[in-house]
């Protein structure tokens, strides 16, 4: 047996559960794509995110406040180990709206959504004038905005390069360009790649996002997710304009605005288009009219990892014991929860989260 | 929307050739180009103050002039200033979006030809980065549009341009200080069996030693089988390093200009999507073309240095190729009259790409540049070395747009102009595998940057809300 | 004809109508920016629109000065972009 656990998929998930494992003693070996593989590891926005996740479904709610109270610990020790400053923010984000009726429409379902979690949801509503006290680009046409306090930010690039890094570093290994065919369990578990390389392994997680879609059903899960492509815009750098992040628009670590984000059901196609490009264009200079003068200097399109109801899977297969399907679109937000409390629930440890209600029996 | 039967994007040999010949067989065509004049690099301001200095720039630029002029005097519309930042394929052809002074326009075309030319190989040796250091190019276009020679000069690296760059200079009154050249005898004496482009091959030679013994003449310094450039300075160039003849010199200078030759500009059709193959010889991704410049999607062609290196000559008869075979997928020549007006733009194509072999042996890129050192800068934008790059190569990245994300090398303004060759040769010598295989960036729109106040506008009112995030 | 320009508050007088990156080079300005990331000194590479080195600052926008022409009055500053880490 070459590994204990095989991952298949080498993204933030994939890597967060991998460096958990191997922290814990594990051996671990993680089979990666190639450079032209869907990667939404490289595509997303890159925010540690609790607000408007979960509502209707408060399990979900608690398991991204988890995740969100983990990831500055989580952020230290990974920093240490691959030598990185992550650029972790958690002082609260925001959701700008345009209009009072589509924010008064929010805070009704953030009020439900508080009352259902005992409480325990810290945000608050500031008008345009409270907002621009705090954010002084944001324009006239911004009716005001949700601040939530458990809101924040990473620079999920960094964040890939040193999960990467210190997983190597601690011994771990990494097949890049592989992509695994079929798999079988004689014994223990067989990967067999298309490029004819076979890995050996006691117990394997899938977590190759839309690549779930095709290995899925060989180790006995539905699998049930879809692409929903999102486009990002990204300015030249530019001088501190931002105190917070929001949903749509962040200054990155490096200086450049990032703005999103779309969301449109066009199967497996991660191009950019004009139109969309445009209009986040457009409403990103109608929240911040200064941003008008700033370059674009690169704009990208990504797929989201999406299940029915938009949460997470997390499903140990019944047909092939010791296989786990983990999938979610939320992999930088739910990071530290992966890296911190997955590996206890892949091992069958007392002390695992109870994750029953992110199975796939939900959608049957 | 404006349409038209053609749009040509860039207004240097290959543009200004195809545009003359669709619009004279009775195409509406427009010609988009960055410049205020047309020209391209290599005619650059021919027909505004270039044409002045042919004493200094010498006669072959001047056939750029009668190239211009019949442009001038066609149909086809010529937009100056005109940044092109967005190309969408769709039915029948495609839309192209550019910005004029900061306000954005569309048109749509039948059929669109790629004329975007040539761009300086990176050259990443140590200060490569440093104010003073430019391009060859460089130095010709200051000469060219503005009349100015860079002072003190040292010109560093391998190819013919540089002989061509130094006796301009010397024409104009301030030789360069010296000519450090990173090839050697021996690459020049392997080349020779590859000499087989008959009496053509041997014209280029011939000028090239008259430029030669024209550098003598001016007694300028000329060193060979130069190794270990680096340009030294703090703030500024002070001076260029290197080893030859077994020992290091020194050359104190105020500029350096850097050349490892030119590579097809690659950056509109890599965000179109097109197929590209390594060529080996030119030691760059080269898009795949068919006899007439018709690229990997249909109605979208590529001519001149864009499709491969092979100089202006081969430039203006391939854009001549691409216009004939527009028109007559447009109905307006037929097969027999292209085929007439090919024959002989094909014969001078044939014999302008016969000399490159040997060009190419002659003047090989310089191993340092093929495989930087690992403190020297590759990507200039985001200031990443060429051993960060092998260290995440070593973390499993095995193509360049992994090493973006985990680096953000090529993820500046120039959008990885001047470092993805770069890149993709330092992963393919990493991993011990082929260019082809290896890759290169995804480019994506826009394909220079604009605002976001330009951006913002191109949709109509009333749909800029579809699409709305969240 | 000569016309005034600033650079960085400096007053200059540069030919009209030429190209800006190489007047500004011609009256002696090598560094044009410092980087937003490490805050070293740049200046122009390639004159020909592709390098972004030679970014300026005018009218609050960050344009390429070597594709821009010299007019009367123009206002020149080094781009404001923060070096990493200095916000």
């Amino acid at each position: 047996m070459q590994a204990d656990y095989a991952i298949i998929g080498g993204g933030v998930v994939g890597l967060s559960l991998g460096w958990g494992l191997i922290r814990r003693g594990h051996k671990v070996i993680v089979i990666d794509g190639d450079d032209g593989s869907f990667r939404a590891s490289r595509g997303n926005f890159g925010l540690v995110w609790v607000q408007s996740k979960g509502i209707g479904a408060p399990h979900y709610a608690r398991w991204s406040q988890r995740s969100a109270g983990l990831w500055a610990e989580f952020a230290v020790e990974l920093g240490a180990g691959s030598n990185t400053d992550l650029r972790l923010e958690q002082r609260g984000g925001y959701d700008f709206h345009l209009d009072e009726e589509s924010l008064a429409a929010k805070v009704a379902q953030y009020d439900a959504l508080r009352h259902e979690l005992g409480g325990d949801y810290p945000f608050e509503v500031l008008g345009n004038n409270a907002l621009r006290r705090e954010e002084p680009e944001v324009g006239p046409k911004v009716a005001g905005a949700i601040l939530h306090h458990q809101d924040g930010h990473v620079n999920p690039l960094k964040l890939l390069r040193a999960l990467a890094a210190d997983f190597v570093g601690l011994g771990g290994q990494i097949l890049s360009a592989e992509h695994v065919e079929d798999v079988t369990k004689p014994d223990g578990f067989r990967l067999i790649c298309r490029s004819g390389h076979v890995v050996e392994a006691g117990k394997v997680v899938l977590s190759a996002g839309l690549g779930a879609m095709a290995l899925g059903p060989k180790l006995g899960f539905k699998a049930p997710v879809r692409p929903q492509r999102g486009q990002v815009l990204i300015t030249e750098k530019l001088p501190k304009m931002m105190n917070r992040p929001s949903g749509i628009i962040r200054q990155v670590d490096e200086g450049g605005i990032q703005i999103g984000d779309s969301k449109e059901e066009v199967g497996l196609d991660d191009s950019t288009t004009l139109h969309t490009t445009a209009a986040i264009a457009a409403r990103a200079v109608a929240v911040m009219p200064g941003l008008a003068q700033a370059q674009l200097v690169r704009s990208w399109g990504a797929l989201r990892v999406m299940s029915p109801d938009g949460l997470p899977i997390y499903q140990k297969s019944t047909t092939m014991p010791g296989a786990a399907l983990v999938t979610c679109h939320s992999g930088i937000t739910l990071a530290a929860a992966h890296a911190r409390l997955l590996p206890a629930w892949l091992e069958g440890a007392e002390n695992a989260p109870d994750l029953e209600k992110f199975g796939e029996q939900r959608f049957s | 929307m404006e349409q038209v039967d053609l749009g040509v994007i860039g207004a240097g040999p290959a543009g200004m050739a195809a545009a003359t010949i669709a619009a004279t067989a009775g195409l509406s065509v427009v010609v988009l180009d960055e410049q205020p004049a047309m020209g391209g690099q290599i005619y650059r301001a021919v027909a505004s103050g270039g044409a002045a200095r042919t004493d200094i720039l010498g006669k072959d630029y001047l056939e750029g002039a009668g190239l211009a002029q019949d442009l001038q005097a066609s149909t086809a519309r010529h937009l100056t200033e005109a940044v092109v930042w967005d190309i969408a394929p769709q039915e029948g052809g495609v839309a192209i979006t550019y910005s004029h002074k900061g306000i954005p326009a569309r048109i749509e075309a039948k059929r669109l030809l790629l004329a975007t030319g040539a761009l300086e190989r990176p050259v990443p040796l140590p200060g490569w980065t440093l104010p003073g250091v430019m391009t060859a190019g460089a130095g010709q276009i200051l000469l060219k549009a503005s009349g100015m020679v860079a002072p003190r000069a040292v010109l560093a690296g391998s190819g013919p341009l540089l002989y061509l760059l130094a006796v301009q200079m010397a024409r104009a009154g301030s030789p360069p200080l010296a000519l450090i050249e990173t090839q050697s005898l021996r690459d020049q004496l392997a080349a020779a069996p590859r000499l087989a482009g008959g009496i053509r091959g041997w014209r280029i030679l011939i000028k090239g030693l008259g430029l030669l013994a024209e550098l003598r003449r001016h007694g300028i310094r000329r060193i060979t089988g130069a190794r270990d450039l680096e340009v030294i300075g703090t703030g500024r160039a002070e001076g260029l390093r290197f080893s030859a003849q077994g020992r290091a010199q020194e050359i104190a200078c105020d500029t350096v200009l850097l050349h490892q030759g030119v590579v097809p500009n690659t950056q509109a059709s890599r965000a179109l999507g097109l197929a590209h193959d390594w060529h080996a010889g030119q030691r760059a991704f080269v898009p795949r073309t068919d006899g007439w410049g018709e690229s990997s999607h249909p109605g979208i062609f590529i001519a001149g240095d864009g499709a491969g290196i092979a100089g202006a000559k081969a430039a203006a008869v391939a854009g001549q190729l691409a216009g004939l075979q527009i028109a007559c997928q447009l109905g307006a020549l037929d097969r027999a009259a292209r085929d007439a007006k090919a024959q002989p733009a094909r014969k001078t194509l044939d014999a302008e790409r016969s000399i490159r072999p040997f060009l190419e042996a002659a003047y090989p890129v310089a191993a340092q540049i093929l495989c930087p050192a690992d403190k020297t800068l590759v990507c200039r934008c985001e200031e990443v070395t060429a051993g960060d790059v092998r260290h995440w190569a070593g973390l499993g990245c095995k193509g360049p747009n992994q090493t973006k994300a985990f680096g953000r090398v090529g993820m500046g303004p120039c959008q990885g102009r001047y470092c993805g060759l770069t890149v993709t040769e330092i992963l393919s010598h990493s991993h011990n595998l082929p260019h082809s295989q290896i890759g290169a960036y995804r480019i994506r729109m826009p394909l220079k940057p604009v605002t976001l106040g330009e951006l913002s506008t191109v949709n109509a009112p009333e749909d800029a809300e579809e699409g709305h995030p969240k | 004809m000569l016309v005034p320009v600033t650079f960085e508050g400096a007053e200059m007088m540069l030919p009209e109508g030429a190209n800006l990156a190489a007047a500004l080079l011609a009256a002696g300005v090598g560094a044009f920016r410092t980087t937003p990331v490490s805050g070293a000194a740049r200046g122009p590479y390639c004159m020909m629109g592709a390098c972004f080195e030679c970014l300026i600052e005018i009218s609050g926008a960050t344009r390429q000065a070597c594709m821009m022409q010299v007019q009367a009055g123009l206002v020149i500053a080094k781009p404001k972009g923060r070096a990493n880490g200095a916000g």
